[in-house]
Parts: structure tokens; C-alpha cells; sequence
């Protein structure tokens, strides 16, 4: 399997490669994974760096993605630096153990290039797998390139660790559109990692020494307890979060928010989206500022816990929003994002926000599609029409 | 981290030390918890403890109680051994780094975490050579959800989903070959134990623990109330299935198969059978031929064991 090294300050690689360089550089203890596509080129790298030496990990190849995340919560609980990666229907044989590893309050990293989900089966990228997770107590980031989600990869490990916090966290991003597409990968130095995430210290784990119990019955009287510091978690993982980008930022010279803002400042109508979109979008908004109309694009980084604050914050001054959605809530009055952004606002009665379903299966999105849907959007709003879910690029 | 093999010949060989402590919310005469207690009997040094979702973890760890005194972990039903899979794995890395300490690994699962949902990934950590030691405690059924019929279940028993109804008399099915299944993967220890032969059961687990790989351990362990007899009768009951041939106790080390007692006089199976009330409905007159099919099913299975055994190794 081909890998790829630094030469310089920059690997040229795919969103895929990039993961597993970080996952390299973070010097994980334990990796257990299955083979799924877009994901396989993750542990084929990562197999290939233990192969030669590189990672001094121990990789379980196991027989099911269920067991590749029952192994990865052995290991964790034993105190070690845990690592998967996976896609669409290897996720979703995972989910038994999704709620478990966040409610054992395991800091597993997972990667996830992002893949729809059967059926019909399709290969390629929505974020129908992404959005299953949401309920099930995972910190979830997302990525719109291979820089960032080499970034985020390592920034993961620093979140998920982090005592205050000690919840397992997914860095996505979206199947073959970033997970097979090479580009210029800016890297830090190993030594700058390492430094950076530290080791992993368990506070409570296996020891014979110590003997504890994990995962007892807890009942009546004492389940609701553990789901409410579950909660509390998740407070405090909304700083932890904050400060991590910010100290990220001074190693790499590259500033993450949980919400990217684009053309935002003197914008009257904002394109939501989260992924590999983001970018198209921006190419949109630009389009659509040479046309007199003055679009922003907000893009999800942090989609879980919600960016309440920055959702409030940047949505101050601009009440019409376009969403795209790369998932279909099926039965739902919207999608994830839309309900997000409405549940987050505190001062709703003006917005005008209108929901859009696009991508499903890797169907393409165009620049001159977002830019249709946004004057679309606009006129809506002028005549106040409710909103219903409509679709972008879907034959009828 | 693989042990020295010390058998014991007596109980005072044992440590005085329960690691498994009483209080817990078994049942009075829950075979499961005598396996659990002869277990941690028997390991010579701390182990870690995977339990499998099922009567024993439900029972012995009703937050904020535990009667474990070892590090012990439940994750789901059917993952005990990927989850083991994944400690050994950890262990053994942090362990060579100074990080932690090692310690022996056992996963520990009823039947239907075992011959049924966990088969899978018991077959896979068992095949990737994981150096753990895996124990079925068999009580033939779904016991914790209230005695459903498993791949266990013997042929003939009455179980709630395998009734003994007006045209259907119990289970109608022949209990899986276990062993047979984990022998396929080539491991170098594999044995049957009831609870009766604490002696037997304690040496098996110490020669488990004392060979580098996977290891497995198959324990008849009787269900008061899924089986249907007195608390009092469960080492009697457990003891008779070796008496009839109805359970017999081998093992199989690097393939070579040794039957651990040869019952010169066995009991007809009818002495093991009229014991349980699951069987209860096999002694109507009606029902009379299915004995004749049960015994005619322990004496083939014998006589199977006993060819593997002549034979020499099977792999």
C-alpha cells in the first residue's frame, strides 16, 4: 500500500492518506478497523505504516466493523489511544456500540468518509451515515478538504481525552470527494504533534491493581444520573473544543471556528452547508455578489454539540438562509441542519430559512445550482412562503 | 501473559480469598455463579474479566454493587470476545511500554452469547490467535429474558419459545457442537466441565491460562429455574449429566482429543431427564420414543468422542 511522507512542511495526498498520517503522527496504541469503501485506504495506510515500523500500534484486524468497535472499546478502557475508521454500513453495523462507547465515556477517534446508505447500496458520498450518529453521544466534525481533515483528526484526539470532556469523536468527511481526492496537505512536524496531544492519560482503566467495574446495570435509580453527566460532558466539551482550536491554531498557523463564515459580514442571505459543498458554495456566494445579490456561506465544522453561540452570533444580522442538506430526514419536517439552526436561535420570529435536500448518493452539486436555489430562496422569503422541503438535482 | 500450569489436587490448594464475593442477586442455586466463584478460584494471578450481556452480569452488578474483585468489563451481548480481543491487544502494548500491568484475560458468556449471537465474533478473535481464555457457561436457554430456547437448548426440552405444546413437544432441534466449531480454528486448548468436578473444572481453567493463544472452556452450568428443579440439585443435576454420558466431559490439547471420565456404568439418560420439569413432557406415553432418540443421541455422541479420541490428533 502506498503511503505518504513529509518531505517537506506538505504531504500530497488524499483526505484519506492525510487521516492516516495524523492517526501516525498522533501515535496512536490501537487501531481495529474493517475494510469499507471510501474508507479502506484509512487502515490499508495505517496497516502498511505498522507493517514497516513506523506506528508502533497494535492493528486487530477484525472479522465485522461491530467487533472493530467492540476491540477499539476493549482497548480503550485498558487505557490505550484508540483509533477507527469507517463508512455508511459499517457504521451503522457499529451503532449497538456507538452509545456505548460514549456512555462508557470512552475517548475512541473515529474517521468516517462519509457514504450513503443503503438501500440501494451506493459507494458514494451523502451524509446519511454522519447524520444516523447524532443521537448517539459522539463529538462530531467535519471537514471540507484533506488539509482539514488532517487538522481535525489530530485536534480530535487532544477533544476527546481531554478530562472534562471524555467523549468518543468522529472527524468526517465526505466519501471520494475529499477521502480519493489528492491535494496539497500542509503537515506539522511529528515532535509538533505529539507535543501537542500528549499522552493518554486514563485516570480509571483496567488494572489489576485497581480492580473496577465497567458497564454494570444501573437502573431506576441511577441511569438518569449517568446520561445527565453525559450532558454535562457535553458542556464542557463546547469550551474545551474552542480552546483547542485556538491552541491548534498557534502550532499550525491555521484558525478553526466552529462555524466558517464566508462573505458573512454585510451578507443578506446565507448558504448553509456542511462538507465538500462548502467550497462550491463560496463559489456561489461570489457569483451571486457579481449579480448585485449578497450572499455569505456558513459551513459546519462543529456539528455536535450544536454551535449554539456562533449559530446566534452570525445569523445576528442575516434572516434568510438557504440549507443544504446532504441527507433526507426521512418522515421529518426538515433536516438536521435546518432544525439545528431554528432550535439554536434565540430570537426566531423574523428568519427565513428554507431547507433543500441535495447529493443523495454522490448526485453532483453545481455552483449554478446553489446559485439558483438561493434566488429561489430569496423570493420566498419576499412572499413569506412556508417552508417545505424541496430537492436540488433530482428528477421528479 | 501466559501462566505456569499448577494443578490442584485438593480444596485447600485453593486460596482463601473469594475474588467473586457473595450478595449479589443470582439466583439460590444458580450454576452460573458457581462458575464464576470456581473461576476466579482457580486463576493463579488477577485476571481481567469480559462478561458477556446475561444472567451472570445482570446479577452480580446491579450499580453501585459489583461482586466483582477484579477488573471487570460488560459491553454488550455478543462482542465479549472482540471486546477481549482488543484488551489483550492494549494490554500487551501499554504493558511493554511499562504503562500498565499485564494480566490474564477472560471473556465469560452464557449460551446464547456464545453458540448463537457471539459465534461470530468469538470465531474471529479465536482465528486472530488473541492470547484469552473464553468460558461458555452453558444453562442451555436464554435464561435472563426467561427461558428461551437457544442453539444450547438440548433436543426435546421445553423452553417458552420451544414449547411443549399440543403437536410440537419441545425443542425439535439437536444441540450445536460447540467444540466442534472451536476446534475448527486449529486453538491449542479446548475442554467441556460441569460444575460438579470442581477439581476438574479449576485444573481446566489453570491449563487454559497456562497456554500461549486462545483458549476455550465449555461449562454445563444448570438453570434452577429455566430446567425446573430444586435450588438444592444443581451440582446432583450437573453430576448426573456426566453419570448418563448426557453431557460428557473431554479435552482437546494442540488436537488431541482426551475423554476426562469414562463412566464404566452410565445411567440410562432417563435418570438425568426426569430430574428437570423442561423434560417433563417427554414421559407421556406419547412421547416415549423421543427418550429412545435422546439416548440414542448420547450413545452416537459418545461413540464419535471416542473414535476422535482412538484416532489421535485431529489437527
Amino acid at each position: 500500500m502506498t503511503t505518504v511522507a513529509a518531505t517537506k512542511k506538505f504531504i500530497e495526498a488524499t483526505g484519506n492518506l492525510a487521516v492516516a498520517y495524523a492517526v501516525k503522527q498522533v501515535n496512536v496504541d490501537f487501531i481495529s478497523a474493517y475494510p469499507i469503501t471510501p474508507q479502506t485506504i484509512i487502515v490499508e495506510a495505517l496497516s502498511q505504516y505498522v507493517a514497516d515500523g513506523e506506528l508502533k500500534a497494535k492493528f486487530v484486524n477484525v472479522e465485522s466493523e461491530h467487533s472493530a468497535l467492540s476491540a477499539c472499546i476493549g482497548a480503550s478502557i485498558a487505557g490505550a489511544r484508540v483509533f477507527t475508521a469507517t463508512s455508511s454500513q459499517g457504521l451503522v453495523l457499529m451503532y449497538e456500540e456507538l452509545p456505548v462507547a460514549s456512555g462508557l465515556r470512552l475517548p475512541i477517534v473515529m474517521a468516517l468518509s462519509m457514504r450513503a446508505l443503503s438501500a440501494p447500496i451506493n459507494i458514494h458520498n451523502d451524509h446519511s451515515d454522519f447524520m444516523s450518529m447524532r443521537e448517539q453521544g459522539w463529538i462530531m466534525l467535519a471537514a471540507e478538504d484533506a488539509q482539514e481533515v488532517y487538522d481535525l483528526t489530530i485536534m480530535a484526539f487532544k477533544i476527546a481525552e481531554d478530562e472534562r470532556v471524555l467523549l468518543p469523536t468522529v472527524a468526517a468527511m465526505d466519501g471520494f470527494t475529499i477521502s480519493h481526492t489528492l491535494q496539497r496537505v500542509d503537515v506539522l512536524d511529528d515532535e509538533v504533534v505529539r507535543k501537542f496531544v500528549g499522552e493518554r492519560k486514563a485516570r480509571f482503566k483496567l488494572d489489576v491493581e485497581n480492580p473496577l467495574t465497567f458497564g454494570p446495570l444501573a437502573l431506576t435509580d441511577s441511569y438518569f444520573e449517568f446520561k445527565r453527566q453525559q450532558h454535562e460532558a457535553f458542556k464542557n466539551s463546547e469550551k474545551v473544543i474552542r480552546e483547542v482550536f485556538k491552541e491548534y491554531e498557534k502550532i499550525s498557523g491555521r484558525k478553526y471556528e466552529p462555524l466558517k463564515k464566508f462573505m458573512m459580514e454585510d451578507a443578506e442571505v446565507a448558504i448553509v452547508a456542511l462538507g465538500s459543498t462548502v467550497g462550491i458554495a463560496r463559489i456561489a456566494a461570489k457569483k451571486l455578489r457579481e449579480e448585485g445579490i449578497k450572499a455569505g456561506v456558513i459551513g459546519f465544522t462543529l456539528f455536535r454539540p450544536t454551535p449554539k453561540v456562533e449559530i446566534n452570533e452570525t445569523l445576528k444580522d442575516v434572516r434568510t438562509l438557504a440549507v443544504f442538506e446532504r441527507h433526507l430526514s426521512l418522515g421529518a419536517v426538515a433536516g438536521p441542519h435546518y432544525m439545528d439552526i431554528i432550535s439554536s436561535l434565540d430570537k426566531k420570529d423574523d428568519v427565513k430559512i428554507y431547507d433543500y435536500v441535495y447529493g443523495l448518493g454522490g448526485r453532483d452539486i453545481t455552483t449554478k445550482m446553489i446559485v439558483d436555489t438561493v434566488k429561489k430562496t430569496i423570493e420566498k422569503a419576499k412572499k413569506n412562503e412556508p417552508m417545505e422541503v424541496e430537492f436540488v438535482g433530482v428528477r421528479e | 501473559m501466559t501462566l505456569e500450569y499448577k494443578p490442584i489436587t485438593k480444596l485447600s490448594d485453593l486460596p482463601e480469598e473469594n475474588l467473586f464475593t457473595s450478595g449479589h442477586r443470582l439466583c439460590a442455586g444458580c450454576g452460573p455463579a458457581i462458575v464464576a466463584r470456581l473461576t476466579l478460584l482457580a486463576t493463579q494471578e488477577k485476571p481481567i474479566v469480559v462478561n458477556a450481556t446475561g444472567c451472570l452480569e445482570v446479577g452480580s452488578t446491579l450499580y453501585p454493587y459489583s461482586s466483582w474483585k477484579v477488573p471487570w468489563v460488560h459491553v454488550t451481548f455478543e462482542n465479549a470476545a472482540a471486546v477481549a480481543s482488543g484488551i489483550v491487544e492494549a494490554l500487551n502494548k501499554l504493558a511493554s511500554e511499562g504503562k500498565t500491568k499485564e494480566a490474564p484475560v477472560i471473556a465469560i458468556g452464557g449460551d446464547g452469547g456464545t453458540f448463537d449471537i457471539g459465534i461470530q465474533a468469538i470465531s474471529g478473535a479465536l482465528e486472530r490467535g488473541h492470547k484469552f481464555l473464553y468460558i461458555c457457561y452453558d444453562n442451555e436457554a436464554y435464561q435472563n429474558t426467561g427461558i428461551q430456547r437457544s442453539g444450547a437448548t438440548p433436543f426435546g426440552a421445553a423452553t417458552t419459545t420451544s414449547p411443549a405444546g399440543r403437536v410440537i413437544p419441545g425443542k425439535q432441534e439437536r444441540k450445536k457442537d460447540l467444540i466442534g466449531i472451536v476446534l475448527g480454528h486449529h486453538i491449542p486448548y479446548a475442554a467441556t466441565a460441569t460444575i460438579a468436578y470442581y477439581r476438574d473444572y479449576i485444573n481446566k481453567v489453570r491449563k487454559a491460562l497456562s497456554y500461549n493463544g486462545p483458549t476455550f472452556i465449555h461449562v454445563l452450568a444448570p438453570c434452577t429455574l429455566g430446567w425446573r428443579y430444586d435450588p438444592s440439585k444443581t451440582v446432583e443435576i450437573s453430576r448426573l449429566a456426566v453419570e448418563t454420558k448426557f453431557f460428557p466431559i473431554y479435552e482437546v490439547e494442540n488436537g488431541s482429543l482426551k475423554i476426562n471420565f469414562r463412566v464404566p456404568k452410565p445411567k440410562p439418560v432417563e435418570e438425568y431427564l426426569k430430574t428437570q420439569g423442561r423434560f417433563a413432557h417427554l414421559f407421556k406415553p406419547e412421547n416415549r420414543h423421543l427418550i429412545e432418540e435422546i439416548q440414542k443421541n448420547v450413545d452416537e455422541n459418545w461413540a464419535r468422542l471416542e473414535r476422535i479420541e482412538k484416532a489421535g490428533p485431529i489437527f
